[in-house]
């Protein structure tokens, strides 16, 4: 993740949890908060490919 | 460093008509100046062609990997870390290997030293420290350590860590250097600075895949990005396509690089490649105290699980 970080990816953009199966309350919570900050963020656009041009 | 070539010589002479080992490997002149190339000699007649001075950059562990014949290897203190990488890894047997150590006083990058001069190089002479550089006609002379290869540069390891026998004295390794320099330049930048910064330093990319191929970390039969089913990684030279074979790349080495430099020196269009892999250096040494290829004694970081390994990453 650091690396991730470290070539451009923005902060809060790739995200980890360790959620059990038990863990349903943390799942809901966590899926909203990182709902929330990837739309924050906005569309990455970055890793977007280019369409391939056909001459 | 013309001392540390005889002795290279005399080792290998000497274990290949004793016959404790089938092979030595080294370096013999390429056909071009500064372009030392890994050799292979079987008989002692041939160990005339042996060389050592400051292009022997390439490093030789790379050609260990799943040997069975017992060799004799040349190795600086990068290539030693790497053969005890190897060994670690599984890759070769430490019984099979005499390990011929050369305390190494750094390479030179051969790209600085051409970009300082217009005109054709014919042939590079060293002396200690000073390199006379030879042209149609003319000459000129530059020290050594204002032409090293940045990782050379900034090395802390210049003494081999494991082998059977040294061709001279110990150096002194430096101190007060600070490796991740550039590390540190890219992490004060903004999101889309890095980006950028990245963008730009893989531009030229070819994908050409030189660095995977001179990298001794790099041994898998099939590597991810010559996989067709399932196809990891679009194979095209879309920037996206680029910038993912180098991370993945990376991360495959993480923990296990040396910063031997053999990726950058191999790169024909001069990306420095050890932007990524140093990074990953900087954390590994920061996050588990490791640098990779120091002792067989320990396990790498990323293969053992400690309690208090960091996981402040994951929420």
């Amino acid at each position: 993740m650091n690396l991730m970080e470290h070539m451009g990816i923005e902060p809060g953009r790739l995200q980890f949890s360790w959620i059990s199966s038990a863990e349903s309350t943390k799942f809901v919570d966590v899926v909203k908060t990182v709902t929330a900050s990837v739309k924050a963020l906005g569309p990455n656009t970055n890793y977007k490919k280019q369409a391939v041009k056909v001459a | 460093m013309s001392g540390y070539q005889d002795k290279i010589k005399e080792a290998a002479s000497r274990l290949l008509k004793e016959g404790s080992v089938d092979m030595v490997i080294g370096f013999r002149k390429g056909t071009l100046p500064m372009m030392n190339e890994p050799c292979f000699i079987r008989r002692s007649e041939d160990v005339h062609q042996l060389v050592w001075d400051s292009n022997c950059g390439i490093n030789l562990a790379n050609y260990l990997t799943d040997r069975k014949e017992k060799i004799a290897i040349v190795a600086k203190g990068c290539d030693s870390r790497n053969i005890v990488t190897h060994i670690i890894e599984n890759k070769i047997k430490r019984e099979k290997l005499h390990i011929i150590g050369v305390p190494c006083q750094g390479m030179v990058d051969k790209r600085k030293i051409i970009s300082l001069f217009g005109e054709e190089i014919l042939d590079v002479t060293e002396n200690g420290d000073d390199l006379k550089i030879k042209f149609r006609g003319s000459e000129k002379s530059l020290k050594k350590n204002d032409v090293l290869q940045e990782n050379c540069a900034t090395c802390i390891h210049r003494n081999p860590v494991l082998f059977d026998e040294l061709v001279g004295e110990l150096v002194t390794e430096q101190t007060g250097v600070d490796r991740y320099a550039d590390v540190n330049r890219v992490e004060a930048l903004s999101p889309q600075e890095k980006w950028q910064y990245f963008e730009d330093l893989l531009s030229p990319c070819v994908r050409c895949y030189a660095c995977r191929n001179a990298c001794p970390l790099c041994y898998c039969p099939t590597c991810f990005v010559d996989e067709s089913r399932p196809q990891w990684v679009g194979k095209s030279q879309d920037p996206v396509d680029i910038r993912t074979f180098h991370f993945l790349r990376a991360y495959h080495c993480a923990g296990r690089c040396t910063d031997c430099g053999a990726c950058e020196r191999a790169c024909p269009v001069g990306i420095k490649v050890r932007q990524f892999t140093s990074k990953l250096n900087k954390d590994s040494f920061e996050m588990f105290g490791w640098e990779a290829g120091m002792t067989l004694d320990q396990r790498p970081p990323l293969d053992t699980y400690k309690p208090n390994d960091p996981n402040d990453f994951i929420k």
